[in-house]
């Protein structure tokens, strides 16, 4: 017999993850792709990836988070469309239950999430500054010619970290640069630069607030042994690194997905598989018809128009199904 | 003599209905778009704050249309929109834009003082016309304020998205046009009953949050993504601690209509978090949580440009504010660099918080809730 599945999908602007989950909230299956700035074919290609191992279930239901959660909604027909800071916390809670605060970094940005009783109580999210993400420290290994995966292992064996400044990406580099000329150790100015990271994650994030224990790490960075490591340090307890913290957004949503139905049975939107080989694209204009020149973006599918977004007053996009189109 | 002056909410409503009844001639800027900005930015310090850099457009697109002399307020305290229009009028001198420039500094002593200098500006016009005219300017703006504040509570509950919109926008249009009193008053009767017609959800749980902060940011949608009409269409009732007319109310006309505004009100709640002035509206912004969490409100939203003092001051203790009140707030800095989704993002998971904790908040048996 078929059964049924959730399907969480997070589309960001360095990877896109899926998550399947049953009924019983169990994780079957995850993905995990890189966006390469082109998150509609990382779509279908997880997509294909995802229909390769699960044909056989019914899907009841589909949730999409991220930056790119509006177009993803779109192209597959998605239940719910909720933002990436409530689908983390959503599943970091439900991995890790009693969790009170979550550090989030990806590739791009950076969160850092405070619950209480598995609610959200505060958060704070950081887009700007390329200092304390994910990116810049594949780049910085990238130019010290490390492969990324072997970064943690490396930086471990330090004796006696460098200081490195950590307020801004561009400082960070040539402090580091200049660290290299003055012949410290490799090691020791990897595991400097992951406590420079973790101080400009701490400064521009946690502000004046309190950090209380459990203290759960996720997203692509804490696979790295050594930023668990600097973390630890920095804040002095146990950092909890939960199994799947690479696609907690994904299965944040695949679980909305999935607890809405159980308070509100409803029948899925899901177009079904067959996008995966259909030819999406997506075209900007500029609307002209008053002084906001909003950039909209229009979404197309076997060249018929699947939608519209980006624009502020609703003149496109109230054409989409209002549920995808409406946040909340 | 073609009097400009730079964009701030719906502040160019009143000043104009001042001015043109005082016979002065006004040219508006263009309503505030990307292209302000960008002559803003390029020409503006980059780390001047973003109403400095927004002046500066409106000038040079006013000038554009002919505009030849800048009215704008001053300022004292640490905040430094006190020099603004020095500053602006110096940068538009380089550029080859040669302004006259009328500077309305807070009167020390009494609303007279504010008159005599208006009289100034107007050639000596009789005193009962000046007064006459600036009744009128502020009648204009405290009549939007009115309006606006009714349209934040049935925005959050309209059945059909944009109805409040359109009646807004109709209102916005016919308070411009008014000339006399009595047409104001039309208006803002017709305003009412057309909102009052309006298909309405009463029994939907509406969230309420207040937005403090600082005033241009606060007052200009331009700058804050008009967080007022997307916050509104999510569900949520909106209201901010500064409206115009009490700022005008408290600042040039030294509180002249006595309990009008309630700016007394909350700097009152400020101490023990911030016991002084320190500039802008730093101290509104820290006393706004509590007296909104008197009010009954869910949460409050910080605004703010990148760089503003005052602002940074209030924003260090907010966290302690926040925690004591136990209210959530959250902090919105915005500049040029601003995106829209990052902004979009946070404004959706404040109001997922805001509405957990709205539900009680425990979930302990079933541990998460997907809303
Ligand atoms: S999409 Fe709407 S808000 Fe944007 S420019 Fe066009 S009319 Fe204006």
């Amino acid at each position: 017999m078929k059964k049924g599945v959730f399907l969480g999908i997070d589309v960001g602007s360095v990877s896109t993850n899926l998550v399947v989950i049953n009924e019983e909230k169990e994780i079957l299956e995850a993905i995990y792709l890189r966006t390469n700035g082109r998150p509609l074919v990382a779509l279908k290609e997880g997509l294909r990836k995802i229909y390769d191992r699960i044909k056989e279930e019914e899907i009841l239901g589909v949730g999409t988070t991220g930056s790119g959660r509006q177009l993803a909604a779109l192209v597959l027909g998605a239940d719910t469309v909720k933002n990436e800071i409530t689908a983390h916390a959503v599943a970091a809670n439900y991995l890790v239950p009693g969790v009170r605060t979550i550090l989030e970094i990806g590739g791009q940005d950076s969160k850092l999430i405070l619950l209480k009783d598995g609610v959200v109580t505060d958060f704070a999210m950081n887009t700007v500054c390329a200092a304390g993400t994910g990116s810049f420290l594949d780049q910085q290994a990238q130019r010290l010619n490390i492969p990324i995966e072997k970064f943690g292992e490396i930086a471990l064996k330090a004796q006696n970290p460098v200081r490195i400044a950590g307020r801004c990406a561009v400082f960070a580099e040539s402090d580091m640069i200049h660290k290299q000329q003055l012949g410290l150790s490799i090691e020791d100015i990897l595991a400097g630069l992951c406590d420079a990271l973790v101080r400009n994650y701490l400064n521009n994030l946690a502000k004046g607030k309190k950090l209380y224990d459990k203290i759960v790490f996720q997203g692509g960075v804490a696979a790295n042994i050594a930023m668990r490591e600097a973390f630890r340090r920095a804040l002095c307890t146990e950092v909890i690194v939960p199994p799947y913290f690479e696609v907690m957004g994904a299965l944040g949503a695949a679980l909305i997905a999935a607890f809405e139905r159980e308070k509100q049975p409803y029948k899925t939107r899901f177009k079904g598989f067959n996008v995966k080989d259909a030819e999406l694209k997506t075209e900007n204009f500029e609307c002209q018809n008053c002084p906001n020149f909003c950039e909209v973006v229009k979404i197309y599918e076997d060249y018929e128009v699947v939608g519209y977004l980006n624009d502020r007053c609703g003149r496109y996009s109230q054409m989409n199904n209002k549920k995808l189109a409406g946040i909340g | 003599m073609k009097v400009t002056y730079p964009h701030m909410g719906n502040m160019a409503i009143g000043v104009k209905a001042m001015l043109e009844e005082l016979g002065v001639e006004v040219v508006l800027p263009p309503p505030i778009t990307k292209k302000t900005l960008t002559l803003g930015t390029k020409y503006g310090p980059e780390f001047a704050c973003l109403p400095l850099k927004l002046n500066l457009g409106n000038f040079i697109e006013a000038y554009e249309l002919g505009a030849d002399t800048i009215l704008m307020a001053g300022g004292t305290g640490p905040c430094r929109f006190g020099y603004y229009a020095y500053v602006e009028q110096e940068i538009l001198k380089d550029l080859g834009i040669n302004y006259d420039l009328l500077v309305l500094e807070p009167p020390e002593r009494n609303i007279m003082e504010f008159i005599a200098k208006l009289k100034k500006i107007t050639d000596n016009k009789p005193i009962f016309q000046v007064i006459r005219a600036v009744k009128k300017g502020f009648l204009k703006i405290k009549a939007a304020d009115e309006i606006e504040k009714k349209v934040a509570f049935f925005r959050a509950r309209e059945i059909t998205k944009g109805a409040t919109d359109r009646v807004w926008q109709e209102f916005l249009q016919n308070l411009n046009r008014a000339r006399e009193e009595k047409e104001i008053e039309e208006a803002v009767n017709q305003a009412v009953v057309a909102l009052a017609r309006i298909p309405m959800d009463l029994a939907r749980k509406v969230l309420k949050i207040g937005v403090v902060g600082e005033i241009f940011t606060l007052l200009e949608p331009f700058t804050n993504f008009n967080i007022e009409r997307y916050l509104g269409n999510l569900g949520v009732e909106v209201q901010r601690t500064i409206y115009l007319s009490e700022w005008v109310n408290d600042h040039l006309f030294l509180g002249l209509f006595k309990n009008y505004s309630r700016h007394k009100e909350i700097v009152k709640e400020a101490p023990p978090f911030l016991c002084h002035f320190v500039g802008g509206h730093g101290q509104e912004t820290v006393g706004g949580v509590k007296y909104l969490k008197k009010q009954g409100f869910d949460g409050v939203i910080q605004l703010l440009p990148f760089t503003c003092m005052p602002e940074i001051v209030a924003q260090a203790v907010l966290p302690a504010v926040s925690e004591v009140e136990d209210i959530p707030v959250l902090s919105l800095v915005v500049d040029e660099h601003t995106g829209e989704a990052g902004l979009i993002t946070r404004l959706e998971a404040f109001c997922d918080l805001l509405s957990f904790r709205q539900k009680g908040g425990n979930h302990e048996k079933r541990r998460i809730s997907g809303n």
